[in-house]
């Protein structure tokens, strides 16, 4: 013997096509016999009572009744969908949806966008922080290219975030490779086991793309922004970086990048990293600072070694350092041609780190250069403008970049710089960058070539030949292609080393060929 | 494991749209989003804001007063003359307005109009100068309807021989009135206040006022919810175009009315004076708005907004953590269409305490049910229903009594978070009548405006500072 049941829904309206469809859906469920989902009107009542199906409820015509008849648990069951469907939220948002703007506010996207995961900003930096907190509080992990964020904002935001075991990249993030998705300034790289963290952007892209020309891989590259290693910051990005890598299943090897940090920093990111089983590889560009303590750490002179010794690492060998080739000899012979007044080095770089290992390399061979962003133990350059004596250049330091482009993308001010160098009979060597790759320009080489052979025929007029020493940071899968900008550089007469380090130690040595002596001024 | 490293990112990219296409180009998923500065680019207000989105306190709040006003039922239980309900009113020769305070001296010309009619509808002066000097001289108190838990269309002047509406959430007890709508034409409401006019008003309190009554009484109260809720499956949005929920109401009373002991005649005009006026719900579907938004009022750290008014010069809301408080900003101009010999040099700004509606989720944000209207007030039923999907980005969540069929029967915005109106600068949509600047001439029109930014920077502001000393 069956029995009815029933439930209602005080108030609530529903079109009688919507009921009829509720009512379909309940009625088809095995073991209901009889169901109705209707509002309560007395001539919807009476058909009740006709079927079977009279309850004994005080509901009105402005109240929703469900009447079910059939098995106990299908009662239940059918009683349950009744009010699934009744109460069911629909999106809205299925019909039409193409034609829907585009958010305005991350809120809006994230919850159209359910399965978003990370943010990438880069709005102006006033705004950059509260848009990473809303971000943070939508359980996104956040990558900020922005830069001047205030500190407070900056710590306030890697604490709130390390409590919820997301990360912040940045604020002044360039570079991120996520699972071989790259985000800002980024090289499509062959994915492998070696996972980099960087607090420099183009020193995790030449640490990258090197692993990448080896042969070997990279898991993830994750930024953490210049000002992470900061002793107000602490490395709170860079310590939750590498805890994430150490879990992850894809990383057998942790490379670190950075500046050398202060020493009460670099003690807790060294710590962290010996705690690790992972084993990890550092490098900290620039003088080396003996306060330090690195050992336990397989720690790299340069970036490019320090590429070299995760994929040593990696394949289980001993980490060695694959030694920068010999100067080119026709480089050795160009030298031998320079007049008397060419006697100092020129760099003109468009990545930051470049230009940082450049000055510190030349200065470990004796060349104290200046600089707009000098090393310890070099010298602010007097007139950023006009170079002297050895003079060595970030141009995408915010000096050069104020309403500009950075030179990554629109290298104009860094080909005039060029332009200028070439033209100065007191240049003996000109070493550069050229950075390829996502965020980069899309054609890096064709304007730099022109400048560059007319700026040598200009020279060449006027009895001098300046030696041109370039590297090019990217690989053979960026859409700029690697191997066709290094031809094309090479089809211009500069000699192209394999990595930033190696072009340093080139500029250094055909340098020193032309005054055996090392009297470097 | 860190998810970040979890799965292949899905980005939401903010800024350069470059890093966007980067992303796609590579073969994994990015969104662009159309972002501009938050708090109208005051970084200061943004990083405030930001706080406030991820604090507990409010998002707890929030659903508490999100949940009160979803649980509210409305429902209208009688009928009364403001002085019977309003006890200042019993006491002191009190007139309440719409919108946010005002004196009178300060007021549009329709509200003066309004009022100047007010006055001689309760024999307190017998002229037209004799009022104005009245009101002029500090012996009428004036006050904003909602601070008497009343509402009032445009100059929504409520004096103590008004009859009153009076709308119960059966929930929680709270209570709302409004007046009685006048219809079309020259009517106190858009400043009107001629001897037709006084004459009109006289009658509703004569004859039809006791007639509602009667039928209330005789029905024992009318749920006005599942009436909205119907009304927009039969193209109202409740606001501005209130045909089928009058219709429906209609239904209800002319039986009751029959059934009344009243005489005849009068019975006759009341239906004849409701069959001649589509916007005779309006009144009732603000005041069961008013009722289901003040359930909802009085949550500590609420950012939900719970009054939407205009007093002709200055937009006022209110929000649930910030009690009585008014924030205010001048009107915005409305978009309208206007009829014949009028425009907008003639139009008086955005007045009236009907914006209850849109913070109650019908009205503008209901304007995807209302196909018919949507040229007067907005363009094409595509833009209609634009306007309802976007108002979802600044709410708290959707009714989903209220369903709206162009939105696949999706329910309407509602719960309007002055959080996210200020994260996202999107403002709420509102569906208007206009009023002509100088009293007595009427309406002229009706389109769709917005609310100001400006009130929901200084609500945000208050809220954070409650917080804060909390």
């Amino acid at each position: 013997m069956t029995v009815s049941e029933h439930r209602v829904y005080p108030n609530l309206y529903k079109d009688s096509v919507a009921l009829m469809a509720i009512t379909a859906a309940v009625t088809k469920l095995e073991g209901i016999e009889e169901a109705s989902v209707v509002m309560a009107t007395e001539a919807n009542r009476a058909n009740l009572r006709r079927v079977g199906l009279a309850d004994d409820s005080s509901a009105g015509p402005n109240d929703l009744l469900v009447v079910v008849r059939g098995a106990e648990e299908a009662r239940t069951q059918a009683l349950d969908l009744a009010e699934e469907l009744l109460t069911k939220e629909r999106s809205g948002s299925e019909e039409g949806a193409a034609e829907e703007a585009p958010p305005v506010s991350l809120k809006a996207a994230a919850s159209r966008y359910g399965d978003s995961t990370l943010a990438l900003i880069s709005v102006p930096g006033q705004y950059a922080a509260a848009e990473a907190l809303k971000a943070l509080e939508l359980g996104l992990d956040v990558m900020m290219f922005s830069d001047n964020v205030p500190v407070d904002q900056e710590i306030a935001l890697k604490r709130y975030a390390d409590d919820r075991g997301l990360l912040v990249m940045g604020p002044d993030c360039g570079t991120a490779i996520v699972g071989g998705v790259p985000l800002g300034f980024a090289n499509a790289v062959r994915r492998g086991s070696i996972g980099i963290v960087g607090a420099s952007g183009t020193g995790t892209q030449e640490v990258a793309t090197r692993i990448h020309h080896l042969g070997a891989g990279v898991s993830h590259a994750l930024g953490t922004g210049g000002h992470d290693l900061s002793a107000e910051v602490g490395a709170i990005s860079m310590l939750r970086a590498m805890r994430g890598l150490e879990e992850d299943e894809a990383t057998d090897v942790i490379v670190l990048v950075s500046k050398p940090p202060a020493p009460s920093v670099a003690a807790r990111v060294l710590d962290m990293a010996r705690s690790l089983s992972t084993p990890v590889v550092a490098v900290f560009v620039g003088p080396k600072d003996a306060g330090i303590d690195t050992s336990g750490i397989v720690m790299a002179d340069t970036l490019a070694g320090a590429a070299d010794l995760a994929v040593a690492v990696a394949a289980g060998k001993d980490p060695v350092q694959i030694a920068e080739s010999s100067l080119p000899v026709a480089l050795r012979a160009e030298a031998l041609t320079r007049t008397p007044s060419q006697k100092y080095l020129r760099g003109v770089f468009s990545g930051g780190t470049f230009c940082y290992e450049t000055q510190s390399l030349c200065q470990q061979g004796g060349v104290v250069a200046a600089s707009n962003t000098p090393v310890a133990g070099n010298k602010m350059a007097t007139d950023l403008w006009h170079s002297e004596g050895h003079t060595i250049l970030d141009m995408g330091d915010d000096v050069f970049t104020q309403g500009r482009p950075h030179p990554m993308i629109d290298p104009t001010l860094r080909n005039e710089r060029i332009t200028a160098e070439l033209g100065d009979p007191e240049t003996a060597v000109l070493v550069f960058d050229v950075v390829i790759g996502y965020g980069a320009s899309a054609d890096p080489v064709s304007s730099l070539i022109d400048v560059l052979e007319t700026g040598r025929r200009a020279a060449a007029a006027a009895g001098r030949t300046v030696s041109l020493i370039a590297h090019v940071c990217g690989t053979e899968l960026d859409s700029q292609d690697r191997s066709a900008v290094v031809e094309r550089l090479r089809d211009a007469g500069v000699y192209v080393a394999d990595s930033n380090a190696e072009a340093a130690h080139w500029a250094l040595a055909t340098l020193n060929s032309q005054t055996p002596s090392g009297a470097n001024s | 494991m860190m998810h970040l490293l979890s799965r292949e990112p899905e980005v939401l990219n903010l800024g350069l749209a470059s890093f966007a296409d980067d992303i796609i180009s590579a073969g994994a998923t990015a969104h662009q989003l159309n972002w501009h500065p938050p708090a109208n680019g005051d970084a200061a207000a943004g990083w405030q804001l930001a706080k406030l989105m991820g604090d507990d306190r409010v998002t707890e709040a929030n659903k508490i007063a999100f949940d009160r006003y979803l649980s509210a039922q409305p429902r209208l239980v009688d009928v009364a003359l403001a002085s019977d309900v309003i006890d200042d009113m019993a006491t002191t020769r009190l007139i309440l307005h719409a919108g946010p305070p005002i004196a009178f001296a300060d007021m549009c010309g329709p509200m003066r109009g309004a009022i100047t009619g007010a006055i001689l509808y309760e024999g307190w002066a017998a002229s037209e100068e004799e009022a104005l000097a009245l009101a002029d001289s500090g012996e009428i108190r004036f006050a904003p309807c909602h601070h008497y838990g009343a509402v009032g269309p445009m100059a929504g002047v409520i004096s103590p021989s008004s009859p009153l509406w009076q709308v119960e959430n059966v929930t929680s007890g709270n209570r709302a009135y409004s007046n009685f709508n006048e219809g079309l034409g020259k009517v106190l409401r858009f400043g009107a206040n001629g001897p037709e006019v006084i004459e009109r008003l006289r009658w509703m309190r004569d004859e039809l006022f006791p007639a509602m009554r009667g039928a209330v009484r005789h029905i024992g109260g009318i749920d006005l919810k599942p009436i909205m809720a119907q009304a927009l499956l039969m193209g109202d949005e409740i606001h501005n175009r209130n045909a089928a929920a009058t219709g429906l109401l209609f239904k209800q009373l002319v039986p009751a009315l029959l059934a009344t002991d009243l005489p005849t005649g009068q019975v006759q005009r009341s239906i004849d004076f409701i069959a001649g006026n589509d916007h005779f719900f309006l009144n009732l579907s603000m005041a069961a708005s008013k009722a289901m938004l003040d359930a909802a009022t009085g949550v500590p750290g609420s950012s939900m907004v719970t009054v939407m008014a205009r007093n002709g010069i200055n937009f006022g809301i209110r929000l649930s953590g910030t009690g009585d408080q008014w924030f205010q900003a001048p009107a915005n101009p409305i978009d309208g269409l206007f009829f014949p010999g009028y425009g907008i040099d003639d139009a008086a700004p955005d007045l009236g305490d009907s914006a209850i509606t849109e913070t109650a989720g019908v009205g503008g944000f209901a304007m995807a049910a209302a196909p018919a209207i949507v040229q007067f007030v907005g363009g094409t039923p595509a833009d209609a229903t634009a306007h309802s999907r976007r108002m979802r980005t600044i709410t708290l969540g959707t009714n989903p009594v209220f369903s709206l069929p162009a939105l696949d029967f999706a329910g309407s915005a509602a719960g309007i978070d002055a959080l996210a109106v200020l994260d996202s600068g999107t403002l709420p949509v509102i569906n208007s009548g206009i009023a002509h600047r100088k009293a007595g001439v009427g309406q002229i029109g009706a389109g769709i405006t917005s609310a100001p930014q400006a009130c929901f920077a200084e609500a945000v502001a208050a809220l954070a500072e409650n917080l804060t000393n909390d």
